[in-house]
């Protein structure tokens, strides 16, 4: 194989031409990755703004609120005492001087006493985060799993499989987690008995609560990657693989799938919130342990600093999971945006 | 052959026909929200016993004729308590979608028309509150003001409202810089008119989807809080409190819960079913 | 029609063939089932492809090109229904061969380019990779042995540096290098045939020259080609024997010079005469129009009646962009010109040479960062957009895309009202009867008034969006890409519908493009843009007889044209 040397001679030329520099690509990273971390910063001071804010809205004397919540029962407080809880939650000073108060503590990792326990928030969040984590993580992996699984079976293959898959990502995605928790409960644990109806924190209680979180989060991000899928395998490069000799299931798995995961990428920071918050209501039909069971208690009960201190976390983990997501993000797109 | 054609690899016959509905799909929602409309006007209609009659000698009876969805610790015909239910938990749903589209509304269209710095501002605090959960936020909120049927309304409306907002935030924006917009000002049209005729109308249409959405995801979220025990509380026939009340009896009577759970779900399904339908048929152009 | 066929059938051999054909076509139809109904979009076709030859399919969108080379390779498509006598590979028959057989003869027999190399190679994969791709799936040789051999194939298809390419991704490359690659995966196994299906669409006219050369060695080597293409001028350097398609069938068939210099069928004929030159200025590129255009008077019409300096120029226009890596292009720099009453000033260039962004600022739909443009005599891009609303109807625009600039929400006639101006007419009546007046001046009839612009066809959509452009009764039209979206034949009829209103409302046109033969036919005079300057300008007499820059005469010298030599 031989060119003609003016052929060669416009290549050349042409590839002068060549878009990519390193050096300005290191630079928009760099600025990238700074952008990002103010974005997340702010993020984390907006959540403990927004949770200082709830205590100070709280209705009614804030001390006697926290009085009767430690004793669980409403009435009348005596002036003496009042004056004890507002010496030691400094309720008296200026909301501004309370405000710089919080943040400063929180800066050092304290989030407050719990109004009821009588002890740190953060204490009994270390405590309780442990299985919620495990809980969390291990229900993302399964949706993870039964999405693409489910959508290189349905997605693109015809009008009518494609009209099935789709119905079935939109029913499981409405699906409500404590109906979803109770139908699994009351066939696997009462009906045939495969797993424990008190899941606890062991591992063999862990798969229904997981798949519980994982259905419907595994529907919610199918719509979004069917979407893209079906896109994607209309997109020349895939017509320009299957030319070269590769197979449907080749293409669905080398080239399709990586591009229509990436709006499923994006939401998994959010999904991981939407998780744990999920949690809640999980972790309470299936009596496991975790920081769900005691938000639950805490929202009953009022006991306001556990509620907010449970929020700047997730708020916290919503930042990481952002901050990962968007490396892996990179890893699968490593196009740069120019938006 | 045009210049920035993409070769499609099925032919353009295959692809015009995705169907986001199937049509029997559309069918059974719209029944669906027939009868519950028509729980909603006329419950009494629809209701086979009185919801709120005692009948101790038949409590717990799983469903049989006589009692189409059984009954409950007190012998009340869960059937008839649902078809009552239907209005709270409808007015609910519909309660707290208006309050997240107005506050979406209101967010969403300053962070895309407002001056730079306000409307980056708000742009961050969409952000911001986007990053709680919605389960979470609703649940702040009721800490805050107490379990209630207002509350819930009121947390289930602002914990949703971000993921609009930015939606809606979103959609003004592509309007903004389309390529009618910028056909409209070469015309030498004004702001106001041009934001009038095209933007605003643009922006909004697909909101009537989103209503649809909107009402059948708020039931199930205050469905979650009554669920937790935090929404209307238990004698009231509300759907969410019937699965709360519902909630001692799971191993001896699961209707009690699956039942209530199976209709908020049916509910969700054909408002989704429908709100998906519209969507696909306002993208598909005017027709 | 099918009379028509058979007869052409008879002579379906190339040029001087000699022995069997490699690939073999016979009576083949392709249907597709559509709501129930079947339609057939290629009805007959029928060609034999012998060693070394390069076969053309020529047509416009729709004409069933494409999809009949994508039967050859049995990738026509779900849904799809191919009915074919024969189509034999080296006397294998291809029509009962199972998806396992296929997917051997898919890219080690016969290989396939798509256009534009940045969707048709794996955007998030670096080009070595597809290149691999195609060895692997083959079994050949192993790792490291596919590895020298992609930078071999590379090195082949004149990559400079071929290692580092190699580990680039389509968008890391410029549009020449990557279309490179797209060819090396497509050579990768020595194929004995080669389909390209526009495999110089969207490619500025350098690097399609380049390309153009590439295929030609390629086919030098023995390897048989299946070109097809939109554009007769393109196929006419390579190929031996041209088939033409409309509406799914063979139209006329026959050796390249005698398709090209002495067509027998109309369409053919239309074709030919439908691609704008520098030859073809002046002079009609399809059928005679029919339009009377006036005017309508405005106030403002009145009130520049007097004024006969230049209607829009332009001095010393620069805009600067900051790229993402806070880096500032400048991608206007010092570009200045006037536009004389009644005339078309073109400004071509590739892609990025700042002639849209020129367009952009000329229309005050972005600011220039320095310089300044008048329009009839007054400040323009200087002053508040609230001065300049009222002087807006002076001037107006027609994109490349006009789907995009209508809102999806209005009908043609809302449409078209939303344009006509305020003032006067004033009454609805008067209006709708201005609505009609400037549908007729551009050759449309009342019945597109109730349609939307998704229901109309992409002439249709252009001539509506032409009448808006005409409603305020302008003196200059922006044409930015204009006519670049549209086939030859539409390209053509909307063309000279520009060229019919220039003469008799004395219209003077700001005409962007790529199009080298779009630009020579329609301008009076030419700015030649590169990297956002302004390397030439002069008649367009001038500037394509006589050019005079190095660059201009290399755009000019790589357009290819019909009247060049046929080998």
């Amino acid at each position: 194989m031989t060119l003609t040397s003016s052929n060669k001679a416009a290549a050349a030329a042409d590839a002068s031409a060549s878009a990519a520099r390193p050096a300005s690509r290191h630079r928009i990273l760099a600025r990238r990755i700074g952008e990002k971390l103010v974005g997340a910063l702010i993020v984390l001071f907006g959540a403990a703004t927004t949770a200082f804010l709830a205590q100070a809205a709280l209705p009614g004397d804030r001390a006697t609120v926290i009085l009767n919540t430690r004793a669980g029962q409403a009435i009348q407080r005596t002036p003496e005492e009042l004056a004890q809880i507002n010496e030691q939650y400094g309720l008296l000073n200026p909301i501004v001087v309370q405000y710089f108060d919080y943040m400063r503590a929180l800066l050092t990792g304290n989030l407050g006493m719990s109004y009821q326990q009588y002890r740190p928030v953060s204490a009994i969040i270390l405590e309780q985060i442990g299985p919620t984590l495990v809980l969390t993580l291990t229900a993302i992996a399964l949706s993870w799993l039964i999405m693409v699984v489910w959508i290189i079976l349905t997605a693109g293959r015809g009008p009518r499989l494609s009209s099935f898959g789709a119905i079935v990502d939109t029913t499981t995605a409405g699906l409500p987690h404590y109906w979803l928790a109770i139908l699994l409960l009351l066939v696997f644990s009462l009906s045939l008995g495969w797993f424990p109806v008190i899941s606890g924190s062991s591992p063999a209680g862990l798969l229904l609560p997981a798949l519980t979180l994982a259905i419907p989060l595994a529907g919610f991000m199918s719509q979004a990657t069917r979407t893209e899928f079906e896109k994607s395998l209309e997109q020349p490069f895939v017509l320009s693989a299957r030319m070269r000799g590769m197979g449907d299931l080749g293409v669905r798995l080398h080239h399709v799938l990586r591009h229509s995961v990436l709006p499923a990428v994006t939401l998994s920071g959010w999904a991981l919130g939407a998780t744990i918050s999920g949690a809640v209501v999980v972790e309470t039909v299936f009596s496991r342990a975790g920081i769900g069971r005691v938000l639950v208690t805490a929202v009953s009960s009022q006991d306001l600093p556990i509620v907010t201190g449970v929020v700047v976390l997730i708020a916290a983990l919503y930042v990481v999971a952002n901050l990962l997501v968007d490396v892996v993000y990179v890893l699968i797109d490593p196009r740069l945006k120019n938006s | 052959m045009t210049l920035q054609q993409k070769v499609p690899v099925t032919p353009p016959a295959a692809r015009s026909r995705k169907n986001v509905v199937a049509p029997w799909g559309l069918g059974a929602a719209l029944a669906a929200l027939l009868f519950f409309v028509a729980a909603l006007v006329a419950p009494q209609v629809l209701a086979t016993h009185d919801p709120y009659a005692l009948d101790l000698a038949n409590a717990l009876q799983a469903p049989s004729l006589a009692h189409w969805f059984g009954t409950d610790e007190s012998g009340r015909d869960l059937y008839s308590r649902v078809v009552w239910g239907t209005r709270d938990s409808l007015l609910i749903g519909i309660g707290a979608t208006a309050v997240s589209l107005t506050i979406a509304l209101i967010l969403g269209a300053i962070a895309a028309l407002a001056g730079k710095y306000v409307a980056g501002t708000v742009n961050r605090v969409i952000e911001v509150l986007f990053a709680f959960p919605t389960l979470l936020l609703a649940l702040l909120l009721v800490t805050v003001i107490g379990p209630s049927a207002f509350s819930q309304v009121f947390a289930v409306g602002v914990g949703t409202s971000p993921g609009y907002a930015r939606m809606i935030r979103g959609q003004i924006l592509s309007a903004k810089n389309s390529g009618y917009v910028e056909a409209a000002t070469a015309l030498g049209h004004s702001r106001g008119r041009i934001l009038r005729h095209h933007v605003i109308p643009n922006a909004i249409r697909p909101l009537v989807a989103v209503i649809a959405l909107s009402v059948g995801q708020s039931i199930v979220w205050a469905s979650s809080l009554a669920f937790l025990g935090l929404g209307v509380a238990p004698p009231s026939p509300e759907w969410g409190a019937l699965l709360d009340a519902g909630r001692l009896y799971i191993t001896q009577a699961p209707w009690l819960t699956v039942i209530p759970g199976l209709v908020i779900v049916t509910l969700a399904i054909a408002a989704t079913t429908i709100g998906k339908h519209i969507q696909a048929s306002l993208e598909k152009g005017e027709k | 029609m099918t009379t028509l066929v058979t007869e052409i059938r008879t002579d379906a051999v190339g040029v001087a063939p000699t022995g069997d054909p490699r690939l073999s076509v016979h009576n083949l139809h392709v249907g597709f089932t559509r709501g129930g109904a079947f339609h057939e979009v290629v009805k007959d076709v029928s060609f034999d492809l012998h060693a070394g030859q390069c076969i053309a399919i020529v047509g416009e969108s729709g004409s069933g090109k494409s999809v009949t080379a994508r039967s050859i390779v049995g990738l026509t498509g779900r849904n799809a229904t191919v009915e074919s006598a024969t189509i034999s590979l080296d006397g294998e028959d291809l029509t009962t061969v199972g998806e396992k057989r296929w997917r051997e003869i898919r890219g080690r027999r016969i290989g396939f380019i798509l256009q534009d190399a940045l969707v048709s190679l794996d955007p998030l994969r670096p080009v070595g990779k597809e290149i691999e791709e195609a060895l692997k799936l083959h079994g050949w040789g192993d790792r490291s042995s596919r590895k020298r051999k992609v930078i071999e194939l590379l090195d082949s298809v004149g990559v400079p540096h071929p290692e580092l390419r190699a580990r680039q991704r389509p968008d890391e490359l410029s549009g020449g290098l990557r279309q490179r690659a797209l060819i090396a995966s497509a050579l990768a196994l020595d194929p004995e045939i080669i389909i390209a299906d526009e495999p110089t669409t969207a490619l500025d006219v350098t690097v399609q020259a380049q390309v153009l050369s590439l295929l030609d060695d390629t086919k030098s080597r023995g390897v048989s080609i299946i070109l097809i293409s939109h554009d007769l001028s393109v196929v006419a350097h390579l190929a031996d024997h041209i088939l033409v398609m409309k509406g799914g069938v063979v139209v006329e068939s026959g050796p390249a010079q005698q398709v090209l210099t002495r067509p027998e069928h109309e369409y053919t004929k239309s074709l030919i005469g439908a691609v704008p030159s520098e030859h073809t200025r002046g002079r009609r590129l399809g059928p005679e129009l029919d339009i009377v255009a006036t005017a309508h008077p405005t106030r403002f019409a009145e009130e520049f009646a007097d004024y006969t300096g230049p209607v829009l120029e332009a001095r010393n226009l620069v805009k600067r962009f900051r790229s993402p890596d806070g880096s500032v292009s400048t991608a206007v720099n010092d570009v200045s010109f006037e536009l004389q009453p009644g005339t078309t000033l073109g400004i071509v260039g590739e892609s990025g040479s700042g002639k849209s962004t020129t367009a952009r600022i000329a229309l005050a739909l972005t600011g220039a960062d320095e310089g300044s443009v008048t329009l009839l005599g007054r400040e323009w891009s200087s002053i508040r957009e609230s001065q300049r609303r009222p002087l807006r109807k002076r001037i107006s625009v027609v994109y490349q895309d006009p789907l995009s600039s209508f809102d999806p929400r209005w009908n043609t006639e809302r449409i078209l009202l939303d344009a006509v101006t305020d003032e006067e007419p004033s009454t609805l009546a008067e209006k709708k009867a201005r609505v009609r007046e400037l549908l007729a001046q551009v050759g449309l009839t009342d019945a597109v008034l109730p349609r939307f612009p998704l229901q109309l066809s992409g002439g249709q959509r252009q001539r509506v969006a032409i009448a808006r452009a005409l409603a305020p009764s302008p003196s200059v039209i922006v044409l930015d890409e204009a006519v670049s979206a549209l086939d030859v034949s539409i390209q053509a009829q909307i063309l000279d519908l520009l060229v019919e209103l220039q003469k008799q409302i004395g219209l003077s046109y700001l005409f962007i493009s790529h199009d080298l033969g779009v630009i020579s036919h329609i301008s009076d005079t030419v700015l030649v843009m590169k990297d956002g300057a302004v390397v030439e300008r002069g008649t367009a007499d001038d500037v394509f007889n006589r050019p005079q820059h190095p660059y201009t005469q290399q755009l000019v010298g790589s357009l290819p044209t019909l009247d060049q030599e046929i080998p």
